[in-house]
């Protein structure tokens, strides 16, 4: 059961990555992102992560998704065009996206061994547990990471703000 | 039978029930709205088919069923259709996790609950904040100017008034210590009115702050502006017709339930009675099952009215006051009383 979900989402997951790629629609392509932060919201609750799977949804799907859409519709964005520096991408883009998956994918494979495992539906962690481990264990990092989370909002404040 | 295929019948059974019930109380709150806002505004509403006009809905829905589907030729086809869908079946899911009643089992099955989900409210916020694309969706496929108008306000309103939402329920969950909806339910299924978030847990400042919050996200009076019909014809659904435009009808009017549900979850004690701890022998086995189901509906029922209520007396917000209401007002109050009630519970425990 475990495994037919994940092999399920895990596909939609690649599909819907691989359709951002090749639409030439931005709005299209921002449609499959958020198909694509879905799918990792099913992997993480199969992971037994519900809390992380729903804010996944509810921050990453819904609301910065949605602004990316509000964007594109308020821009009304048109159809990609291809360009001499597009051509450029494809010739660079390609052999180095192969030879950084062939990078990862070799060290993944050599280092396979020293990493941990986890088994599909085998563990869940609930918001509470989640609570105790950034509330108590790992509280100066959550806090370092708010204050940093608080002055990039500050930030953009200032620099949206009109001048007098 | 095995226990498995057990589950699995009377989880479609629920699901069928709980489906129909709900498609009707929809069709139904559309007619309350017509009578009622026709008394307000002194006149009778729909009152020719059937006794007192209770046949209208039927007869609505033919109509719309029996109409011709338009595609205008300039839209963007597969999201033109995709939209409806997105809206009405987010409209339909959130119900699926929301205590109806007690839990009772039959055959080891919770028979008043779909699912009980330890994150309940969270799938709730999460399919609320999927549904925004809906809208979103309708106002850019359909390439009319106020269409897009329509959905570029109302997507802007929902992101702005859903901050606001998700803070007020925090205090809620502070208190219980659960997203579960149905521990928070039981948590205040105790002392009857007393123990009710809204009065005894003193969240009646986040239950205004959610009920303000929620009349917004529903795109309703006093904050209905991206429908407001004398500057932009019908907002996000101008475009659409026949069923299409039904779908989004009866995701209106669904949301309108679903937030009226959930406030009553959250702050009203769900099927709780008011004054039930005074008689916990009351009735025989089967009053005992279902007078917690009347209670969560006539709780509901009372929000429905509210809401006919403010959009007969209430004019529409200007846009401007609408966003620096919610950011400037209820935003900071949401944070004051997330902090004011953190530290309550942290005196008191």
């Amino acid at each position: 059961m475990h495994l037919a979900l994940f092999i399920i989402f895990g596909l939609l997951c690649l599909g819907g990555a691989l359709n951002l790629l090749l639409q030439r629609h931005p709005i299209n392509s921002a449609l499959s992102l958020i198909v694509v932060m879905s799918s990792l919201a099913v992997l993480y609750l199969l992971l037994g992560a519900e809390f992380l799977a729903l804010a996944q949804i509810i921050v990453y799907s819904g609301a910065i998704m949605v602004l990316f859409v509000f964007v594109i519709m308020l821009l009304n964005a048109g159809l990609e065009e291809k360009t001499h520096g597009s051509r450029a991408a494809y010739l660079a883009g390609i052999p180095g996206m192969l030879a950084l998956l062939g990078v990862l994918g070799g060290t993944f494979f050599t280092l396979r061994s020293s990493f941990g495992s986890a088994r599909l539906g085998a563990y869940l962690a609930t918001t509470h547990d989640l609570a105790q481990v950034l509330f108590r264990n790992l509280l100066l990092p959550f806090e370092v990471t708010s204050i940093l989370i608080l002055v990039a909002i500050l930030g953009a404040v200032v620099l949206a703000r009109k001048e007098h | 039978m095995n226990q498995f295929l057990i589950f699995i019948l009377l989880t479609l059974l629920k699901i069928a029930v709980v489906t129909v019930v709900f498609l009707t109380a929809v069709a139904y709150t559309v007619l309350l709205e017509r009578k009622l806002v026709g008394r307000i505004q002194n006149r009778w509403g729909p009152s020719r088919v059937g006794p007192f006009g209770l046949m209208q809905p039927l007869a609505d829905g033919l109509k719309l069923f029996l109409k011709e589907d338009l595609m205008p030729s300039a839209v963007e086809r597969p999201l033109f259709i995709l939209a409806p869908i997105i809206a009405l079946g987010c409209a339909l899911t959130s119900i699926a996790v929301m205590p109806y009643g007690r839990d009772i089992r039959w055959h080891g099955v919770d028979m008043f609950q779909i699912a009980n989900i330890n994150v309940g409210l969270l799938v709730i916020l999460g399919v609320t904040s999927i549904g925004v694309y809906g809208i979103a969706l309708s106002g850019w496929s359909s390439n009319n100017k106020y269409s897009l108008l329509g959905s570029l306000r109302s997507t802007a309103q929902m992101i702005s008034y859903e901050l606001a939402l998700g803070l007020s329920v925090i205090g809620v969950v502070l208190r219980t210590g659960s997203l579960n909806l149905r521990d928070i339910v039981n948590l205040q299924a105790t002392h009857g009115v007393l123990s009710w978030n809204a009065f005894g847990g003193v969240q009646i400042v986040a239950f205004f702050i959610y009920l303000t919050a929620a009349f917004a996200e529903t795109n309703r009076t006093p904050f209905d502006l991206p429908e407001a019909e004398s500057e932009l014809t019908a907002g996000y659904h101008t475009e659409y017709s026949s069923m299409k435009f039904a779908m989004f009808f009866m995701a209106e009017y669904a949301n309108m339930i679903n937030v009226g549900a959930v406030a009553t979850l959250l702050f009203l004690g769900g099927w709780s009675s008011p004054f039930g701890h005074l008689f916990p022998d009351f009735g025989g086995p089967i009053v005992h099952a279902l007078l917690p189901v009347f209670w969560f509906v006539a709780k509901i029922f009372c929000f429905l009215f509210l809401y006919v209520w403010v959009r007969g007396t209430l004019p529409r917000f200007r846009y401007d006051q609408l966003m620096g209401f919610g950011w400037k007002f209820l935003l900071p109050l949401a944070i004051a009383n997330v902090v004011v009630t953190g530290l309550v519970l942290a005196v008191h425990g």
